[in-house]
């Protein structure tokens, strides 16, 4: 039973960093039909300015909480300045070239983790948390790391916070719609583009978060960190379907979960051929993922 | 002899048969080269640039003529890698008969996951791809059966292996083998390319809808053309494992086959020798940048500068970055003249009754 | 509006060939022809939905340089052929995103349409053909526009909406110019003023609507049909 628990909490908290990874995708590719390859640079963005100005900037006060908070704060603002600045000057002047599109992705991406190599070195740096995030909190005999409960707790709240942002405000409207049509969105006298850079901005913030929380997670802050994440994420936001963010919390979580149990019940690596294999499946079955399937 | 037969076919010819002079001529190109051309250390390197031209090709059939973007092509090349070794090494098996076993296994491979991926387009195809080489990267790690070695690799059983590859003395001998293969894939890619499989796929790659109704099924020559570019890729890989005598987990990676895309793009994608010069290129300077990263004059240079030339992959990345803004056609697209596309070439053959003619000349 | 030589290439056709008509302001003005002779791409041309070449005029401006959301700005409204509704968003939402300009004309709107304001929250997907349609149409209502594009808008409805759609397009015509397209001749002959005949990617005949519809010879050799 606690190791189930274990598994479980740990299950949900990988879902949850899939999920923040996942969700910007999911939008930058439902609205703009660009295949993001350069989202693990955001995410290396995220980590390594958290760790930079914590170490540099914030070294002097005193409380290590108010330190990691201000460091992971700057963090996803810088993340969210970089995707929106990738997104003006290398995406919008590809407009409608999608294909090119995505080669300039995979070329940021390559160009992007060889210069972090080359400014702070192929070794992972350790990432310097609050004590109590190493702890264990103890639930019916499992030993959880309670940095399992923020990582899940960040998920939800950027979820609630992305659902009053796509329900409530203009520019959420506008999301949506242009993830259903969006020619038709500029016949209604829309400037989509704008709603393009917000949208990348916004997957560049839950990008960093998720950075910023795999320094947690791994204790360490690596140049291909977002990479190895990536893939992972490319597969919930698949199954989860194209441009849907409630698509992609409960794939996260399948994902997640899937993972950790077959990871541990099969043996170590075959969860994750499973759910790469699941990917393959879904697609197949319903080029546009689950969610699409149901909706359409 | 024809114009063409001569452009098509005696050019190449005569190029290839110069290159294969090369581990004869005892000179020093000091910028170029640390060593003399014939020297081993040299000669690897080159030989490496022309296994990758060679590799680039492959994964242009697929790209660069018939329009489909896989991420997962290192894949097969992985197969070739592995599979090879696996059959000398741990099973000890008869090289000829693994080298025979590699081929036919990536074959069918190619086959079945080529009809399952191919049910789907555009970038469905290409997450599809991408997740069958995931699954086989993560196979390789996971070792079983104590087969693959992990993240140990493999290293090749020089016993069982034919004993021109053997040694730092048969450097030239693996030169010589790269550069046969690269012959052998720049014809097998010239002849279809011109024939009526490689009009169709360039068709394809410019509107598919309209080659079914020309009526044919687009959906065959695809999986013709995946099969084909996977098929080759795997005896690549071979040739790789012999070069580099093992297998490392390097070649299951996603970021394999997104370098063969930088080298497609960079040389010229679906151009006549562009992936090649694009492979060669792309291989040369990862190799020789790290060199000159470290050399005395740039340790001169101020920081800023320093960083980014000591890092290969960034320069390669940002060329390649611009290539895709300035310059769609790559290198080989500043020497081609407009070529009709495939497309156009295709329904003006049907249209006017005669089987398949030549293209027009080249410039 | 005056279009003047607008050529559009669609892959390898030659959709539009060299269009050129007047669009008078005030009243509709029908926009016929077969299928497929390039009524629907001609909207989208001008529009900019589609890569154009050559000249549209409105008010005294040039709209071909524009992109497609400032030609929309310049209070041209356009009611799609497929309606392109919004089907995961409400009605409400769907009349909410076409709010262009200071001062959507919601009482209008209901007023010709108080089913689409009982309906408000429901999710535009599950309304029938017939309420999409006459939300598509809601949505050109809710602004000012000077000039309405709108395609085809009683395909596939039955006899009695199309009346209803005819009804509300007259009430429409009297507060802004409509340029339609239309493949049903009762509709044109009802509201229509002029009428511009297309045929192969070119205008092949102009005149006033009533006087195209009472020569049925005419009318079938143009539009394949008797009136």
């Amino acid at each position: 039973m606690s190791t189930w628990l274990l598994l479980t909490i740990t299950g949900l908290g990988l879902g949850a960093m899939y999920f923040l990874i996942a969700s910007g995708l999911s939008l930058i590719y439902g609205l703009m039909g660009v295949l993001n390859f350069a989202h693990g640079a955001f995410i290396t963005v995220g980590g390594y300015a958290a760790w930079w100005t914590e170490v540099n900037l914030f070294d002097g006060i005193h409380s290590v909480w108010l330190r990691f908070l201000l460091a992971a704060l700057l963090g996803l603002v810088i993340g969210g300045v970089f995707a929106a600045l990738v997104e003006l000057v290398l995406i919008r002047p590809l407009y409608n070239r999608h294909i090119e599109q995505v080669l300039v992705t995979v070329g940021l991406s390559i160009a992007f983790v060889a210069l972090v190599q080359g400014i702070w070195g192929p070794d992972a740096k350790a990432f310097a948390v609050p004590g109590w995030l190493h702890a264990t909190t103890t639930i019916a005999g499992a030993h959880i790391p309670n940095d399992r409960w923020i990582e899940i707790a960040t998920a939800a709240l950027v979820l609630v916070l992305l659902q009053l942002f796509l329900r409530r405000t203009r520019y959420g409207l506008i999301i949506r719609a242009g993830v259903e049509n969006r020619a038709m969105v500029t016949a209604l006298g829309i400037d989509v583009r704008k709603a393009f850079t917000l949208v990348f901005a916004i997957g560049g913030v839950a990008a960093a978060i998720a950075g910023v929380l795999g320094g947690v997670y791994f204790n360490v802050v690596g140049p291909d960190q977002g990479t190895s994440l990536l893939i992972f994420a490319f597969i919930v936001v698949v199954i989860g379907g194209l441009g849907s963010i409630a698509g992609s919390a409960v794939a996260a979580m399948v994902v997640g979960l899937t993972q950790q149990y077959v990871n541990f019940y099969a043996s170590a690596g075959v969860g994750d051929m499973i759910v790469v294999l699941l990917l393959g499946v879904v697609l197949l079955a319903s080029p546009r993922g689950l969610v699409g399937a149901f909706t359409s | 002899m024809s114009r063409r037969t001569v452009a098509d076919y005696v050019w190449p010819l005569a190029v290839f048969a110069a290159l294969a002079l090369v581990p004869q001529l005892h000179i020093s190109i000091p910028k170029l080269f640390d060593q003399s051309i014939s020297s081993p250390g040299t000669l690897q390197l080159l030989a490496a640039c022309v296994l990758f031209g060679a590799l680039a090709l492959t994964y242009d059939i697929q790209f660069g003529y018939t329009g489909l973007l896989s991420f997962g092509h290192a894949l097969y090349i992985a197969i070739g890698v592995y599979l090879s070794n696996i059959a000398i090494t741990d099973w000890h098996w008869n090289f000829w008969v693994a080298i025979l076993f590699t081929m036919g296994v990536a074959f069918v491979l190619a086959t079945v996951l080529g009809s399952v991926s191919l049910r789907v387009g555009g970038i469905a195809f290409a997450m599809v791809t991408l997740a069958f080489a995931q699954a086989g990267a993560v196979l390789a790690l996971k070792n079983p059966h104590h087969w693959t070695h992990g993240e140990e690799g493999l290293g090749a059983d020089y016993t069982k292996l034919p004993h021109a590859f053997v040694g730092i003395l048969n450097t030239k001998n693996l030169y010589w083998l790269a550069l046969a293969f690269l012959a052998a894939v720049f014809f097998v890619v010239r002849w279809t390319a011109e024939s009526s499989p490689g009009r169709v796929w360039q068709a394809i790659r410019e509107n598919e809808m309209r080659v079914e109704v020309l009526g044919m099924r687009p959906h065959l020559y695809k999986l013709q053309a995946f099969v084909l570019s996977s098929t080759l890729a795997a005896a690549g890989g071979i040739v790789y494992m012999l070069l580099y005598n093992g297998s490392t987990l390097g070649v299951t990676q996603p970021n394999f086959t997104l370098t063969l895309l930088l080298m497609v793009v960079i040389g010229g994608a679906g151009s006549r020798w562009g992936a090649v010069l694009g492979g060669i290129l792309y291989t040369y300077l990862n190799n020789r940048l790290v060199a000159v990263g470290s050399s005395s004059t740039v340790e001169g240079l101020p920081h800023v500068l320093r960083t980014p030339l000591s890092q290969p992959l960034f320069l390669l990345g940002t060329i390649f970055i611009l290539i895709v803004f300035f310059l769609p056609g790559g290198i080989a697209g500043i020497a081609a003249h407009g070529r009709p596309s495939g497309l156009r070439r295709l329904e003006e053959a049907i249209r006017s009754d005669h089987t398949l003619t030549a293209p027009p000349e080249e410039a | 509006m005056s279009v003047r030589d607008l050529h559009v290439h669609l892959g390898q056709s030659h959709v539009l060939q060299g269009v050129t008509f007047d669009v008078p302001e005030g009243g509709v003005t029908a926009l016929l022809g077969r299928n497929g002779v390039g009524k629907t791409t001609t909207l989208r041309a001008i529009l900019g939905l589609v890569g154009r070449r050559g000249s549209v005029r409105f008010d005294g401006e040039e709209l071909t340089s524009l992109p497609t959301h400032r030609v929309v700005q310049r209070r041209i409204g356009y009611v799609p052929e497929d309606r392109d509704v919004f089907a995961a968003l409400t009605v409400a939402e769907n009349l909410r995103l076409a709010e262009r300009d200071g001062d959507p004309r919601y009482e209008l709107v209901y007023d010709l349409f108080p089913d689409l304001e009982a309906r408000g929250a429901q999710r535009a997907g599950t309304l029938s053909g017939g309420q999409q349609q006459m939300l598509a149409i809601a949505r050109g209502l809710l602004n000012d526009n000077r000039i309405l594009l709108v395609d085809e808008p009683t395909k596939g409805l039955a006899p009695a909406l199309v009346s209803d759609v005819a009804h509300v397009l007259e009430r429409l015509s009297e507060l802004t110019t409509v340029l339609l397209v239309e493949q049903n001749l009762g509709v044109v002959r009802r509201i229509a003023r002029g009428a511009i005949v297309l045929d192969q990617g070119r205008v092949v005949h102009t005149s006033g609507a009533e006087e195209l519809l009472e020569q049925p010879e005419l009318v079938k050799r143009l539009l394949s049909v008797s009136a």
